[in-house]
């Protein structure tokens, strides 16, 4: 079956207050469940805050780090999931179950079938 | 050409089945298009087949395997070449009705997918389900054939790479899908209707293709209220195309319309599909559009029209999706029922509002109720700012024309 990633983003300013986040977390792991329940999960993790991010480019040569993402955005990708499902429609449907869905977005990208894997 | 008919009127059903049985959209359509030729060919001298559709179907799907065979980088082709043979062997070319009407609605329902943005819903359909050729539909959306062959190839590649699935919603998917398929029919017809940007006020050809698909919808769920709905609006208005424009090309109003041109067969069967579909008593965005519109192209004058029915149907359009376009419209009725002050009072927040400075119909709403409250100076400017709004040139001629006639 295709798999899909899906990209968590969340608004870098005006999302949810450190309390309503708290409150959030016990549906993040229903979620994760009800995947896990449905045999569509790969893989699947939060990642920890932007200003825990480098950047690394090689130019010329030598590595270059940066402090923080790649870009200022305006939505910041907080985490993933991979999901194993048999078209686009089922996997957006679980997109829109996601929990930050109601304030973020959700990129769902297919993952790309190599030929002979 | 004879050839050219029939084959344009089999194309949609035989491509919609070819593209199920392949899984592939690029792969039916070349092979369809591989069939054409090879008809061309054929039906020149032997004349056309009685069943012209089961000609293609085995043309096009013989083509295809020759197509898998030769090509070794169509990835899982050892699998579809199996099922190809199965339906050789099975050799039933007549396919059932259902079959085919079943392909036909799943075909849509991909063409109009919710993940493709508009543009390429609209391109899709025409292209796939319509019987238009890519330059046609560029001229239609006045891009270039490159741009529409590069919106049309990123859409098919989208639907097999994201793999759009190629099927009939089932009914609780329903409510969330359909009404993006309406609004795809609706876009064509009005881009035809309107022809925003262009010279030629009607292009004719978008509205019969809106209404062609239309049919072709209502004929596939002929239960679905808003389907009829849908239909008996773009029938309604397309009732008065000959009406619209004059022998000059100039957009005549509604008011000064000469009701005898009126296509009364197109009203009969827009008022027969909004009473079946009313019955129904689901009356949605569409049925309530088409009530108004009935209520026009039933009416012997602008003064017999039931102006206070029409302001009733558009604040209920209006209580369901608040919109400052229908309460523009919601102005002009309640101004034909009630005198132009009653229509003023609807209009002055929305004027002053400014959401819609840029919106000509609300300034020729302004301008006529104006002048029928006795404003003629202030209705020649209302005029003139509608007259800077317009997009269409015989549009604007027309609304400069109302100004100095008031000046």
């Amino acid at each position: 079956m295709p798999q899909y990633m899906m990209l968590i983003y969340s608004p870098a300013e005006g999302g949810p207050s450190p309390e309503e986040r708290q409150a959030e977390f016990p549906r993040w792991g229903s979620y994760t469940q009800a995947l896990r329940d449905a045999g569509v999960m790969v893989a699947g993790d939060p990642l920890e805050p932007i200003d825990t991010a480098t950047t690394v480019r090689v130019r010329g040569g030598e590595t270059v780090l940066t402090d923080g993402p790649f870009a200022e955005t305006k939505e910041i990708l907080g985490g993933y999931y991979l999901i194993d499902v048999p078209d686009l429609d089922a996997a957006l449907k679980w997109a829109a179950q996601i929990p930050s869905a109601p304030y973020g977005s959700v990129e769902v990208r297919p993952v790309m079938v190599l030929p002979g894997m | 050409m004879a050839v050219e008919a029939a084959f344009r009127r089999e194309r949609a059903a035989v491509l919609a089945t070819l593209i199920r049985q392949l899984g592939d959209f690029q792969l039916a359509e070349d092979a369809v298009q591989e069939a054409f030729a090879a008809a061309i060919v054929a039906w020149e001298r032997d004349g056309v087949p009685t069943s012209a559709g089961a000609w293609i179907t085995v043309t096009a799907r013989r083509r295809a395997i020759d197509r898998l065979r030769r090509d070794r980088t169509l990835g899982d082709r050892i699998e579809r070449l199996k099922v190809l043979a199965g339906r050789e062997a099975a050799a039933t070319d007549e396919p059932e009705p259902s079959a085919v009407s079943d392909d036909q609605l799943r075909l849509i329902f991909t063409c109009c997918h919710p993940a493709l943005a508009m543009q390429a819903r609209v391109a899709l359909t025409l292209r796939t389900l319509g019987g238009l050729s890519t330059g046609e539909i560029a001229r239609a959306f006045l891009v270039s054939e490159t741009t529409m062959a590069q919106r049309l190839v990123r859409a098919k590649r989208k639907i097999a790479t994201a793999r759009i699935p190629y099927r009939i919603p089932s009914d609780e998917e329903l409510p969330d899908l359909l009404p993006g398929v309406l609004a795809v029919l609706y876009l064509i017809f009005n881009e035809g209707w309107a022809a925003s940007g262009g010279e030629r006020l009607v292009r004719g050809e978008l509205c019969a293709e809106a209404i062609r698909l239309g049919r072709l919808l209502h004929g596939l769920m002929p239960d679905d209220p808003e389907v009829a709905g849908l239909l008996a609006l773009m029938l309604l208005h397309d009732s008065r195309l000959q009406a619209r424009v004059d022998t000059h090309g100039e957009l005549v109003a509604l008011d000064d319309q000469d009701r005898s041109l009126w296509d009364r067969g197109r009203i009969r069967e827009g008022e027969r599909l909004l009473d079946g579909a009313l019955r129904r008593r689901a009356p949605g965005l569409y049925q309530l559009q088409a009530a108004i519109a009935a209520l026009h192209a039933t009416a012997a004058s602008p003064q017999d029209t039931d102006w206070a029915q029409i302001a009733a149907l558009y604040a209920e359009l209006a209580r369901r999706t608040p919109s400052a376009v229908v309460e523009v419209n919601r102005a002009v009725a309640l101004g034909r029922a009630e005198g132009p002050n009653a229509g003023l009072a609807v209009l002055e927040p929305l004027l002053r509002g400014g959401t819609l400075d840029g919106y000509a119909p609300m300034h020729v709403a302004h301008a006529d109720l104006l002048d029928r409250a006795g404003n003629h100076a202030q209705a020649a400017r209302a005029y003139l700012r509608a007259a800077q709004c317009a997009e269409n040139t015989v549009t604007r001629t027309e609304l400069k024309r109302r100004a100095a006639a008031l000046a």
